[in-house]
């Protein structure tokens, strides 16, 4: 009898360690773009341990004091780690490719950053849409 | 002779007078000067470390006997430099977000019709600031009345409390927001008076977009400041504001209402 669950305990546990060992070999690795620069603005250890503190820090900053200091601000990480795709376009945060994107997925972290800040460099902004009239005279409808 | 001393003494006279209006004209050109490079060394930039104080007031002026009927320069000037353009596609007229908009008046007595701009009027007492349950509503030290969405949580009650229904709702995703304005559902938002232009010391786009099309209705600039070309149209001209009743010292003014 106790042979027998000793038996079973053993398989379980083989059954557990072979599940769990598939599901990490079945996780694609992220595609981690390089920065532009030579460095980053800290260690890399640093800098995936840490980087949220740095961006929340520098957020409530900027937003309620006005302080733009470029080295944690987020729009330089996007500046910096952009990813472009086979037509040399910036990719959004809707392509998995994307710089913080990757890493979170891996991770299984979702962030929220995006659903209001642009996730591509200032200067290569999606090209606008052709203004239509309603979307022209929409600032004199009254509220 | 007495008659000929006398105009000689009178001209003597005017000559002085001339001397010394021409020197004081020198001496005010030299007065004006000295504000002049002031000005031009206060207009550099803040450094990018540097908090805002309230040593600034920042406000607007709009003379609305100078907007133009039917001209919305600074409603699309204000909806493409924030990106309110290309999203909001299922909203209508009303849902969609505005932050400046033109409004109509029409007096019942004369009849006579005014067009002015409406935005948001960074209050010193702002009614959005004092109802906000998160403090997402904040007004910054330079009078900068703005929504810090990170923990705004959409109650919508600032846009009850604001009598100047200057805030918006944004109802749905949004995908094309400029890396300086971000925005997104769920979040209520308004006239921001182009903060990330003014930290590094321009105008916002709407006074920019009314100066372009030569109207020069609208004036930016430091309330606190006398020697601001604010300060001194305010010192000129009787202004207004909307709702004085109501008491909030607002920061933007209007002529001729």
């Amino acid at each position: 009898m106790l042979r027998f669950a000793f038996n079973t305990k053993n398989w379980l546990l083989a059954a557990m360690l072979l599940i769990t060992t598939t599901a990490f070999a079945g996780a694609p690795y992220p595609h981690i773009s390089e920065g532009k620069g030579e460095e980053c603005v800290a260690p890399e250890d640093v800098m995936r341990k840490d980087h949220m503190k740095f961006i929340l820090h520098q957020r409530d900053e900027t937003m309620h004091e006005g302080i733009r200091t470029e080295k944690y601000s987020l729009k330089k990480c996007i500046n910096c780690h952009v990813v472009k795709d086979a037509n040399q376009q910036p990719v959004t945060y809707k392509d998995s490719k994307h710089f913080c994107v990757s890493c979170h997925q891996y991770a299984s972290v979702k962030i929220d950053c995006f659903q209001c800040h642009s996730s591509v460099p200032e200067t290569d902004q999606p090209a606008h849409s052709s203004l239509d009239n309603s979307q022209a005279t929409s600032g004199l409808s009254p509220h | 002779m007495k008659d000929l001393n006398n105009e000689h003494s009178d001209q003597n006279c005017n000559q002085e007078r001339r001397n010394f209006l021409a020197g004081s004209g020198k001496a005010i050109a030299g007065m004006t000067l000295v504000p002049g490079v002031i000005l031009m060394g206060s207009a550099q930039a803040k450094p990018l470390d540097q908090a805002v104080s309230s040593d600034k007031r920042w406000g607007m002026l709009i003379d609305t006997a100078k907007c133009g009927d039917g001209c919305t320069s600074c409603v699309d000037a204000c909806a493409e430099e924030n990106g309110l353009l290309d999203d909001e596609h299922e909203s209508n007229d009303q849902q969609k977000a505005h932050w400046i908009r033109k409004v109509t008046l029409k007096s019942r007595s004369t009849g006579k019709v005014q067009s002015l701009p409406l935005l948001c009027q960074h209050c010193e007492s702002a009614p959005c600031v004092d109802v906000c349950p998160t403090g997402a509503s904040f007004r910054r030290e330079d009078g900068i009345v703005l929504v810090d969405k990170h923990i705004c949580i959409g109650c919508r009650y600032c846009m009850m409390a604001c009598p100047y229904k200057a805030r918006s709702f944004v109802h749905e995703d949004l995908f094309h927001q400029k890396s300086y304005a971000p925005r997104g559902k769920g979040t209520v938002e308004s006239c921001t008076m182009c903060v990330h232009r003014v930290d590094s010391d321009r105008t916002p786009a709407c006074v920019e977009a009314c100066s372009k099309d030569n109207h020069q209705a609208m004036i930016f600039g430091d309330l606190k400041d006398p020697n601001s070309e604010l300060s001194k149209a305010l010192l000129d001209y009787s202004s207004r504001q909307i709702r004085e009743d109501l008491n909030l010292n607002t920061g933007v003014r209007y002529r001729n209402i």
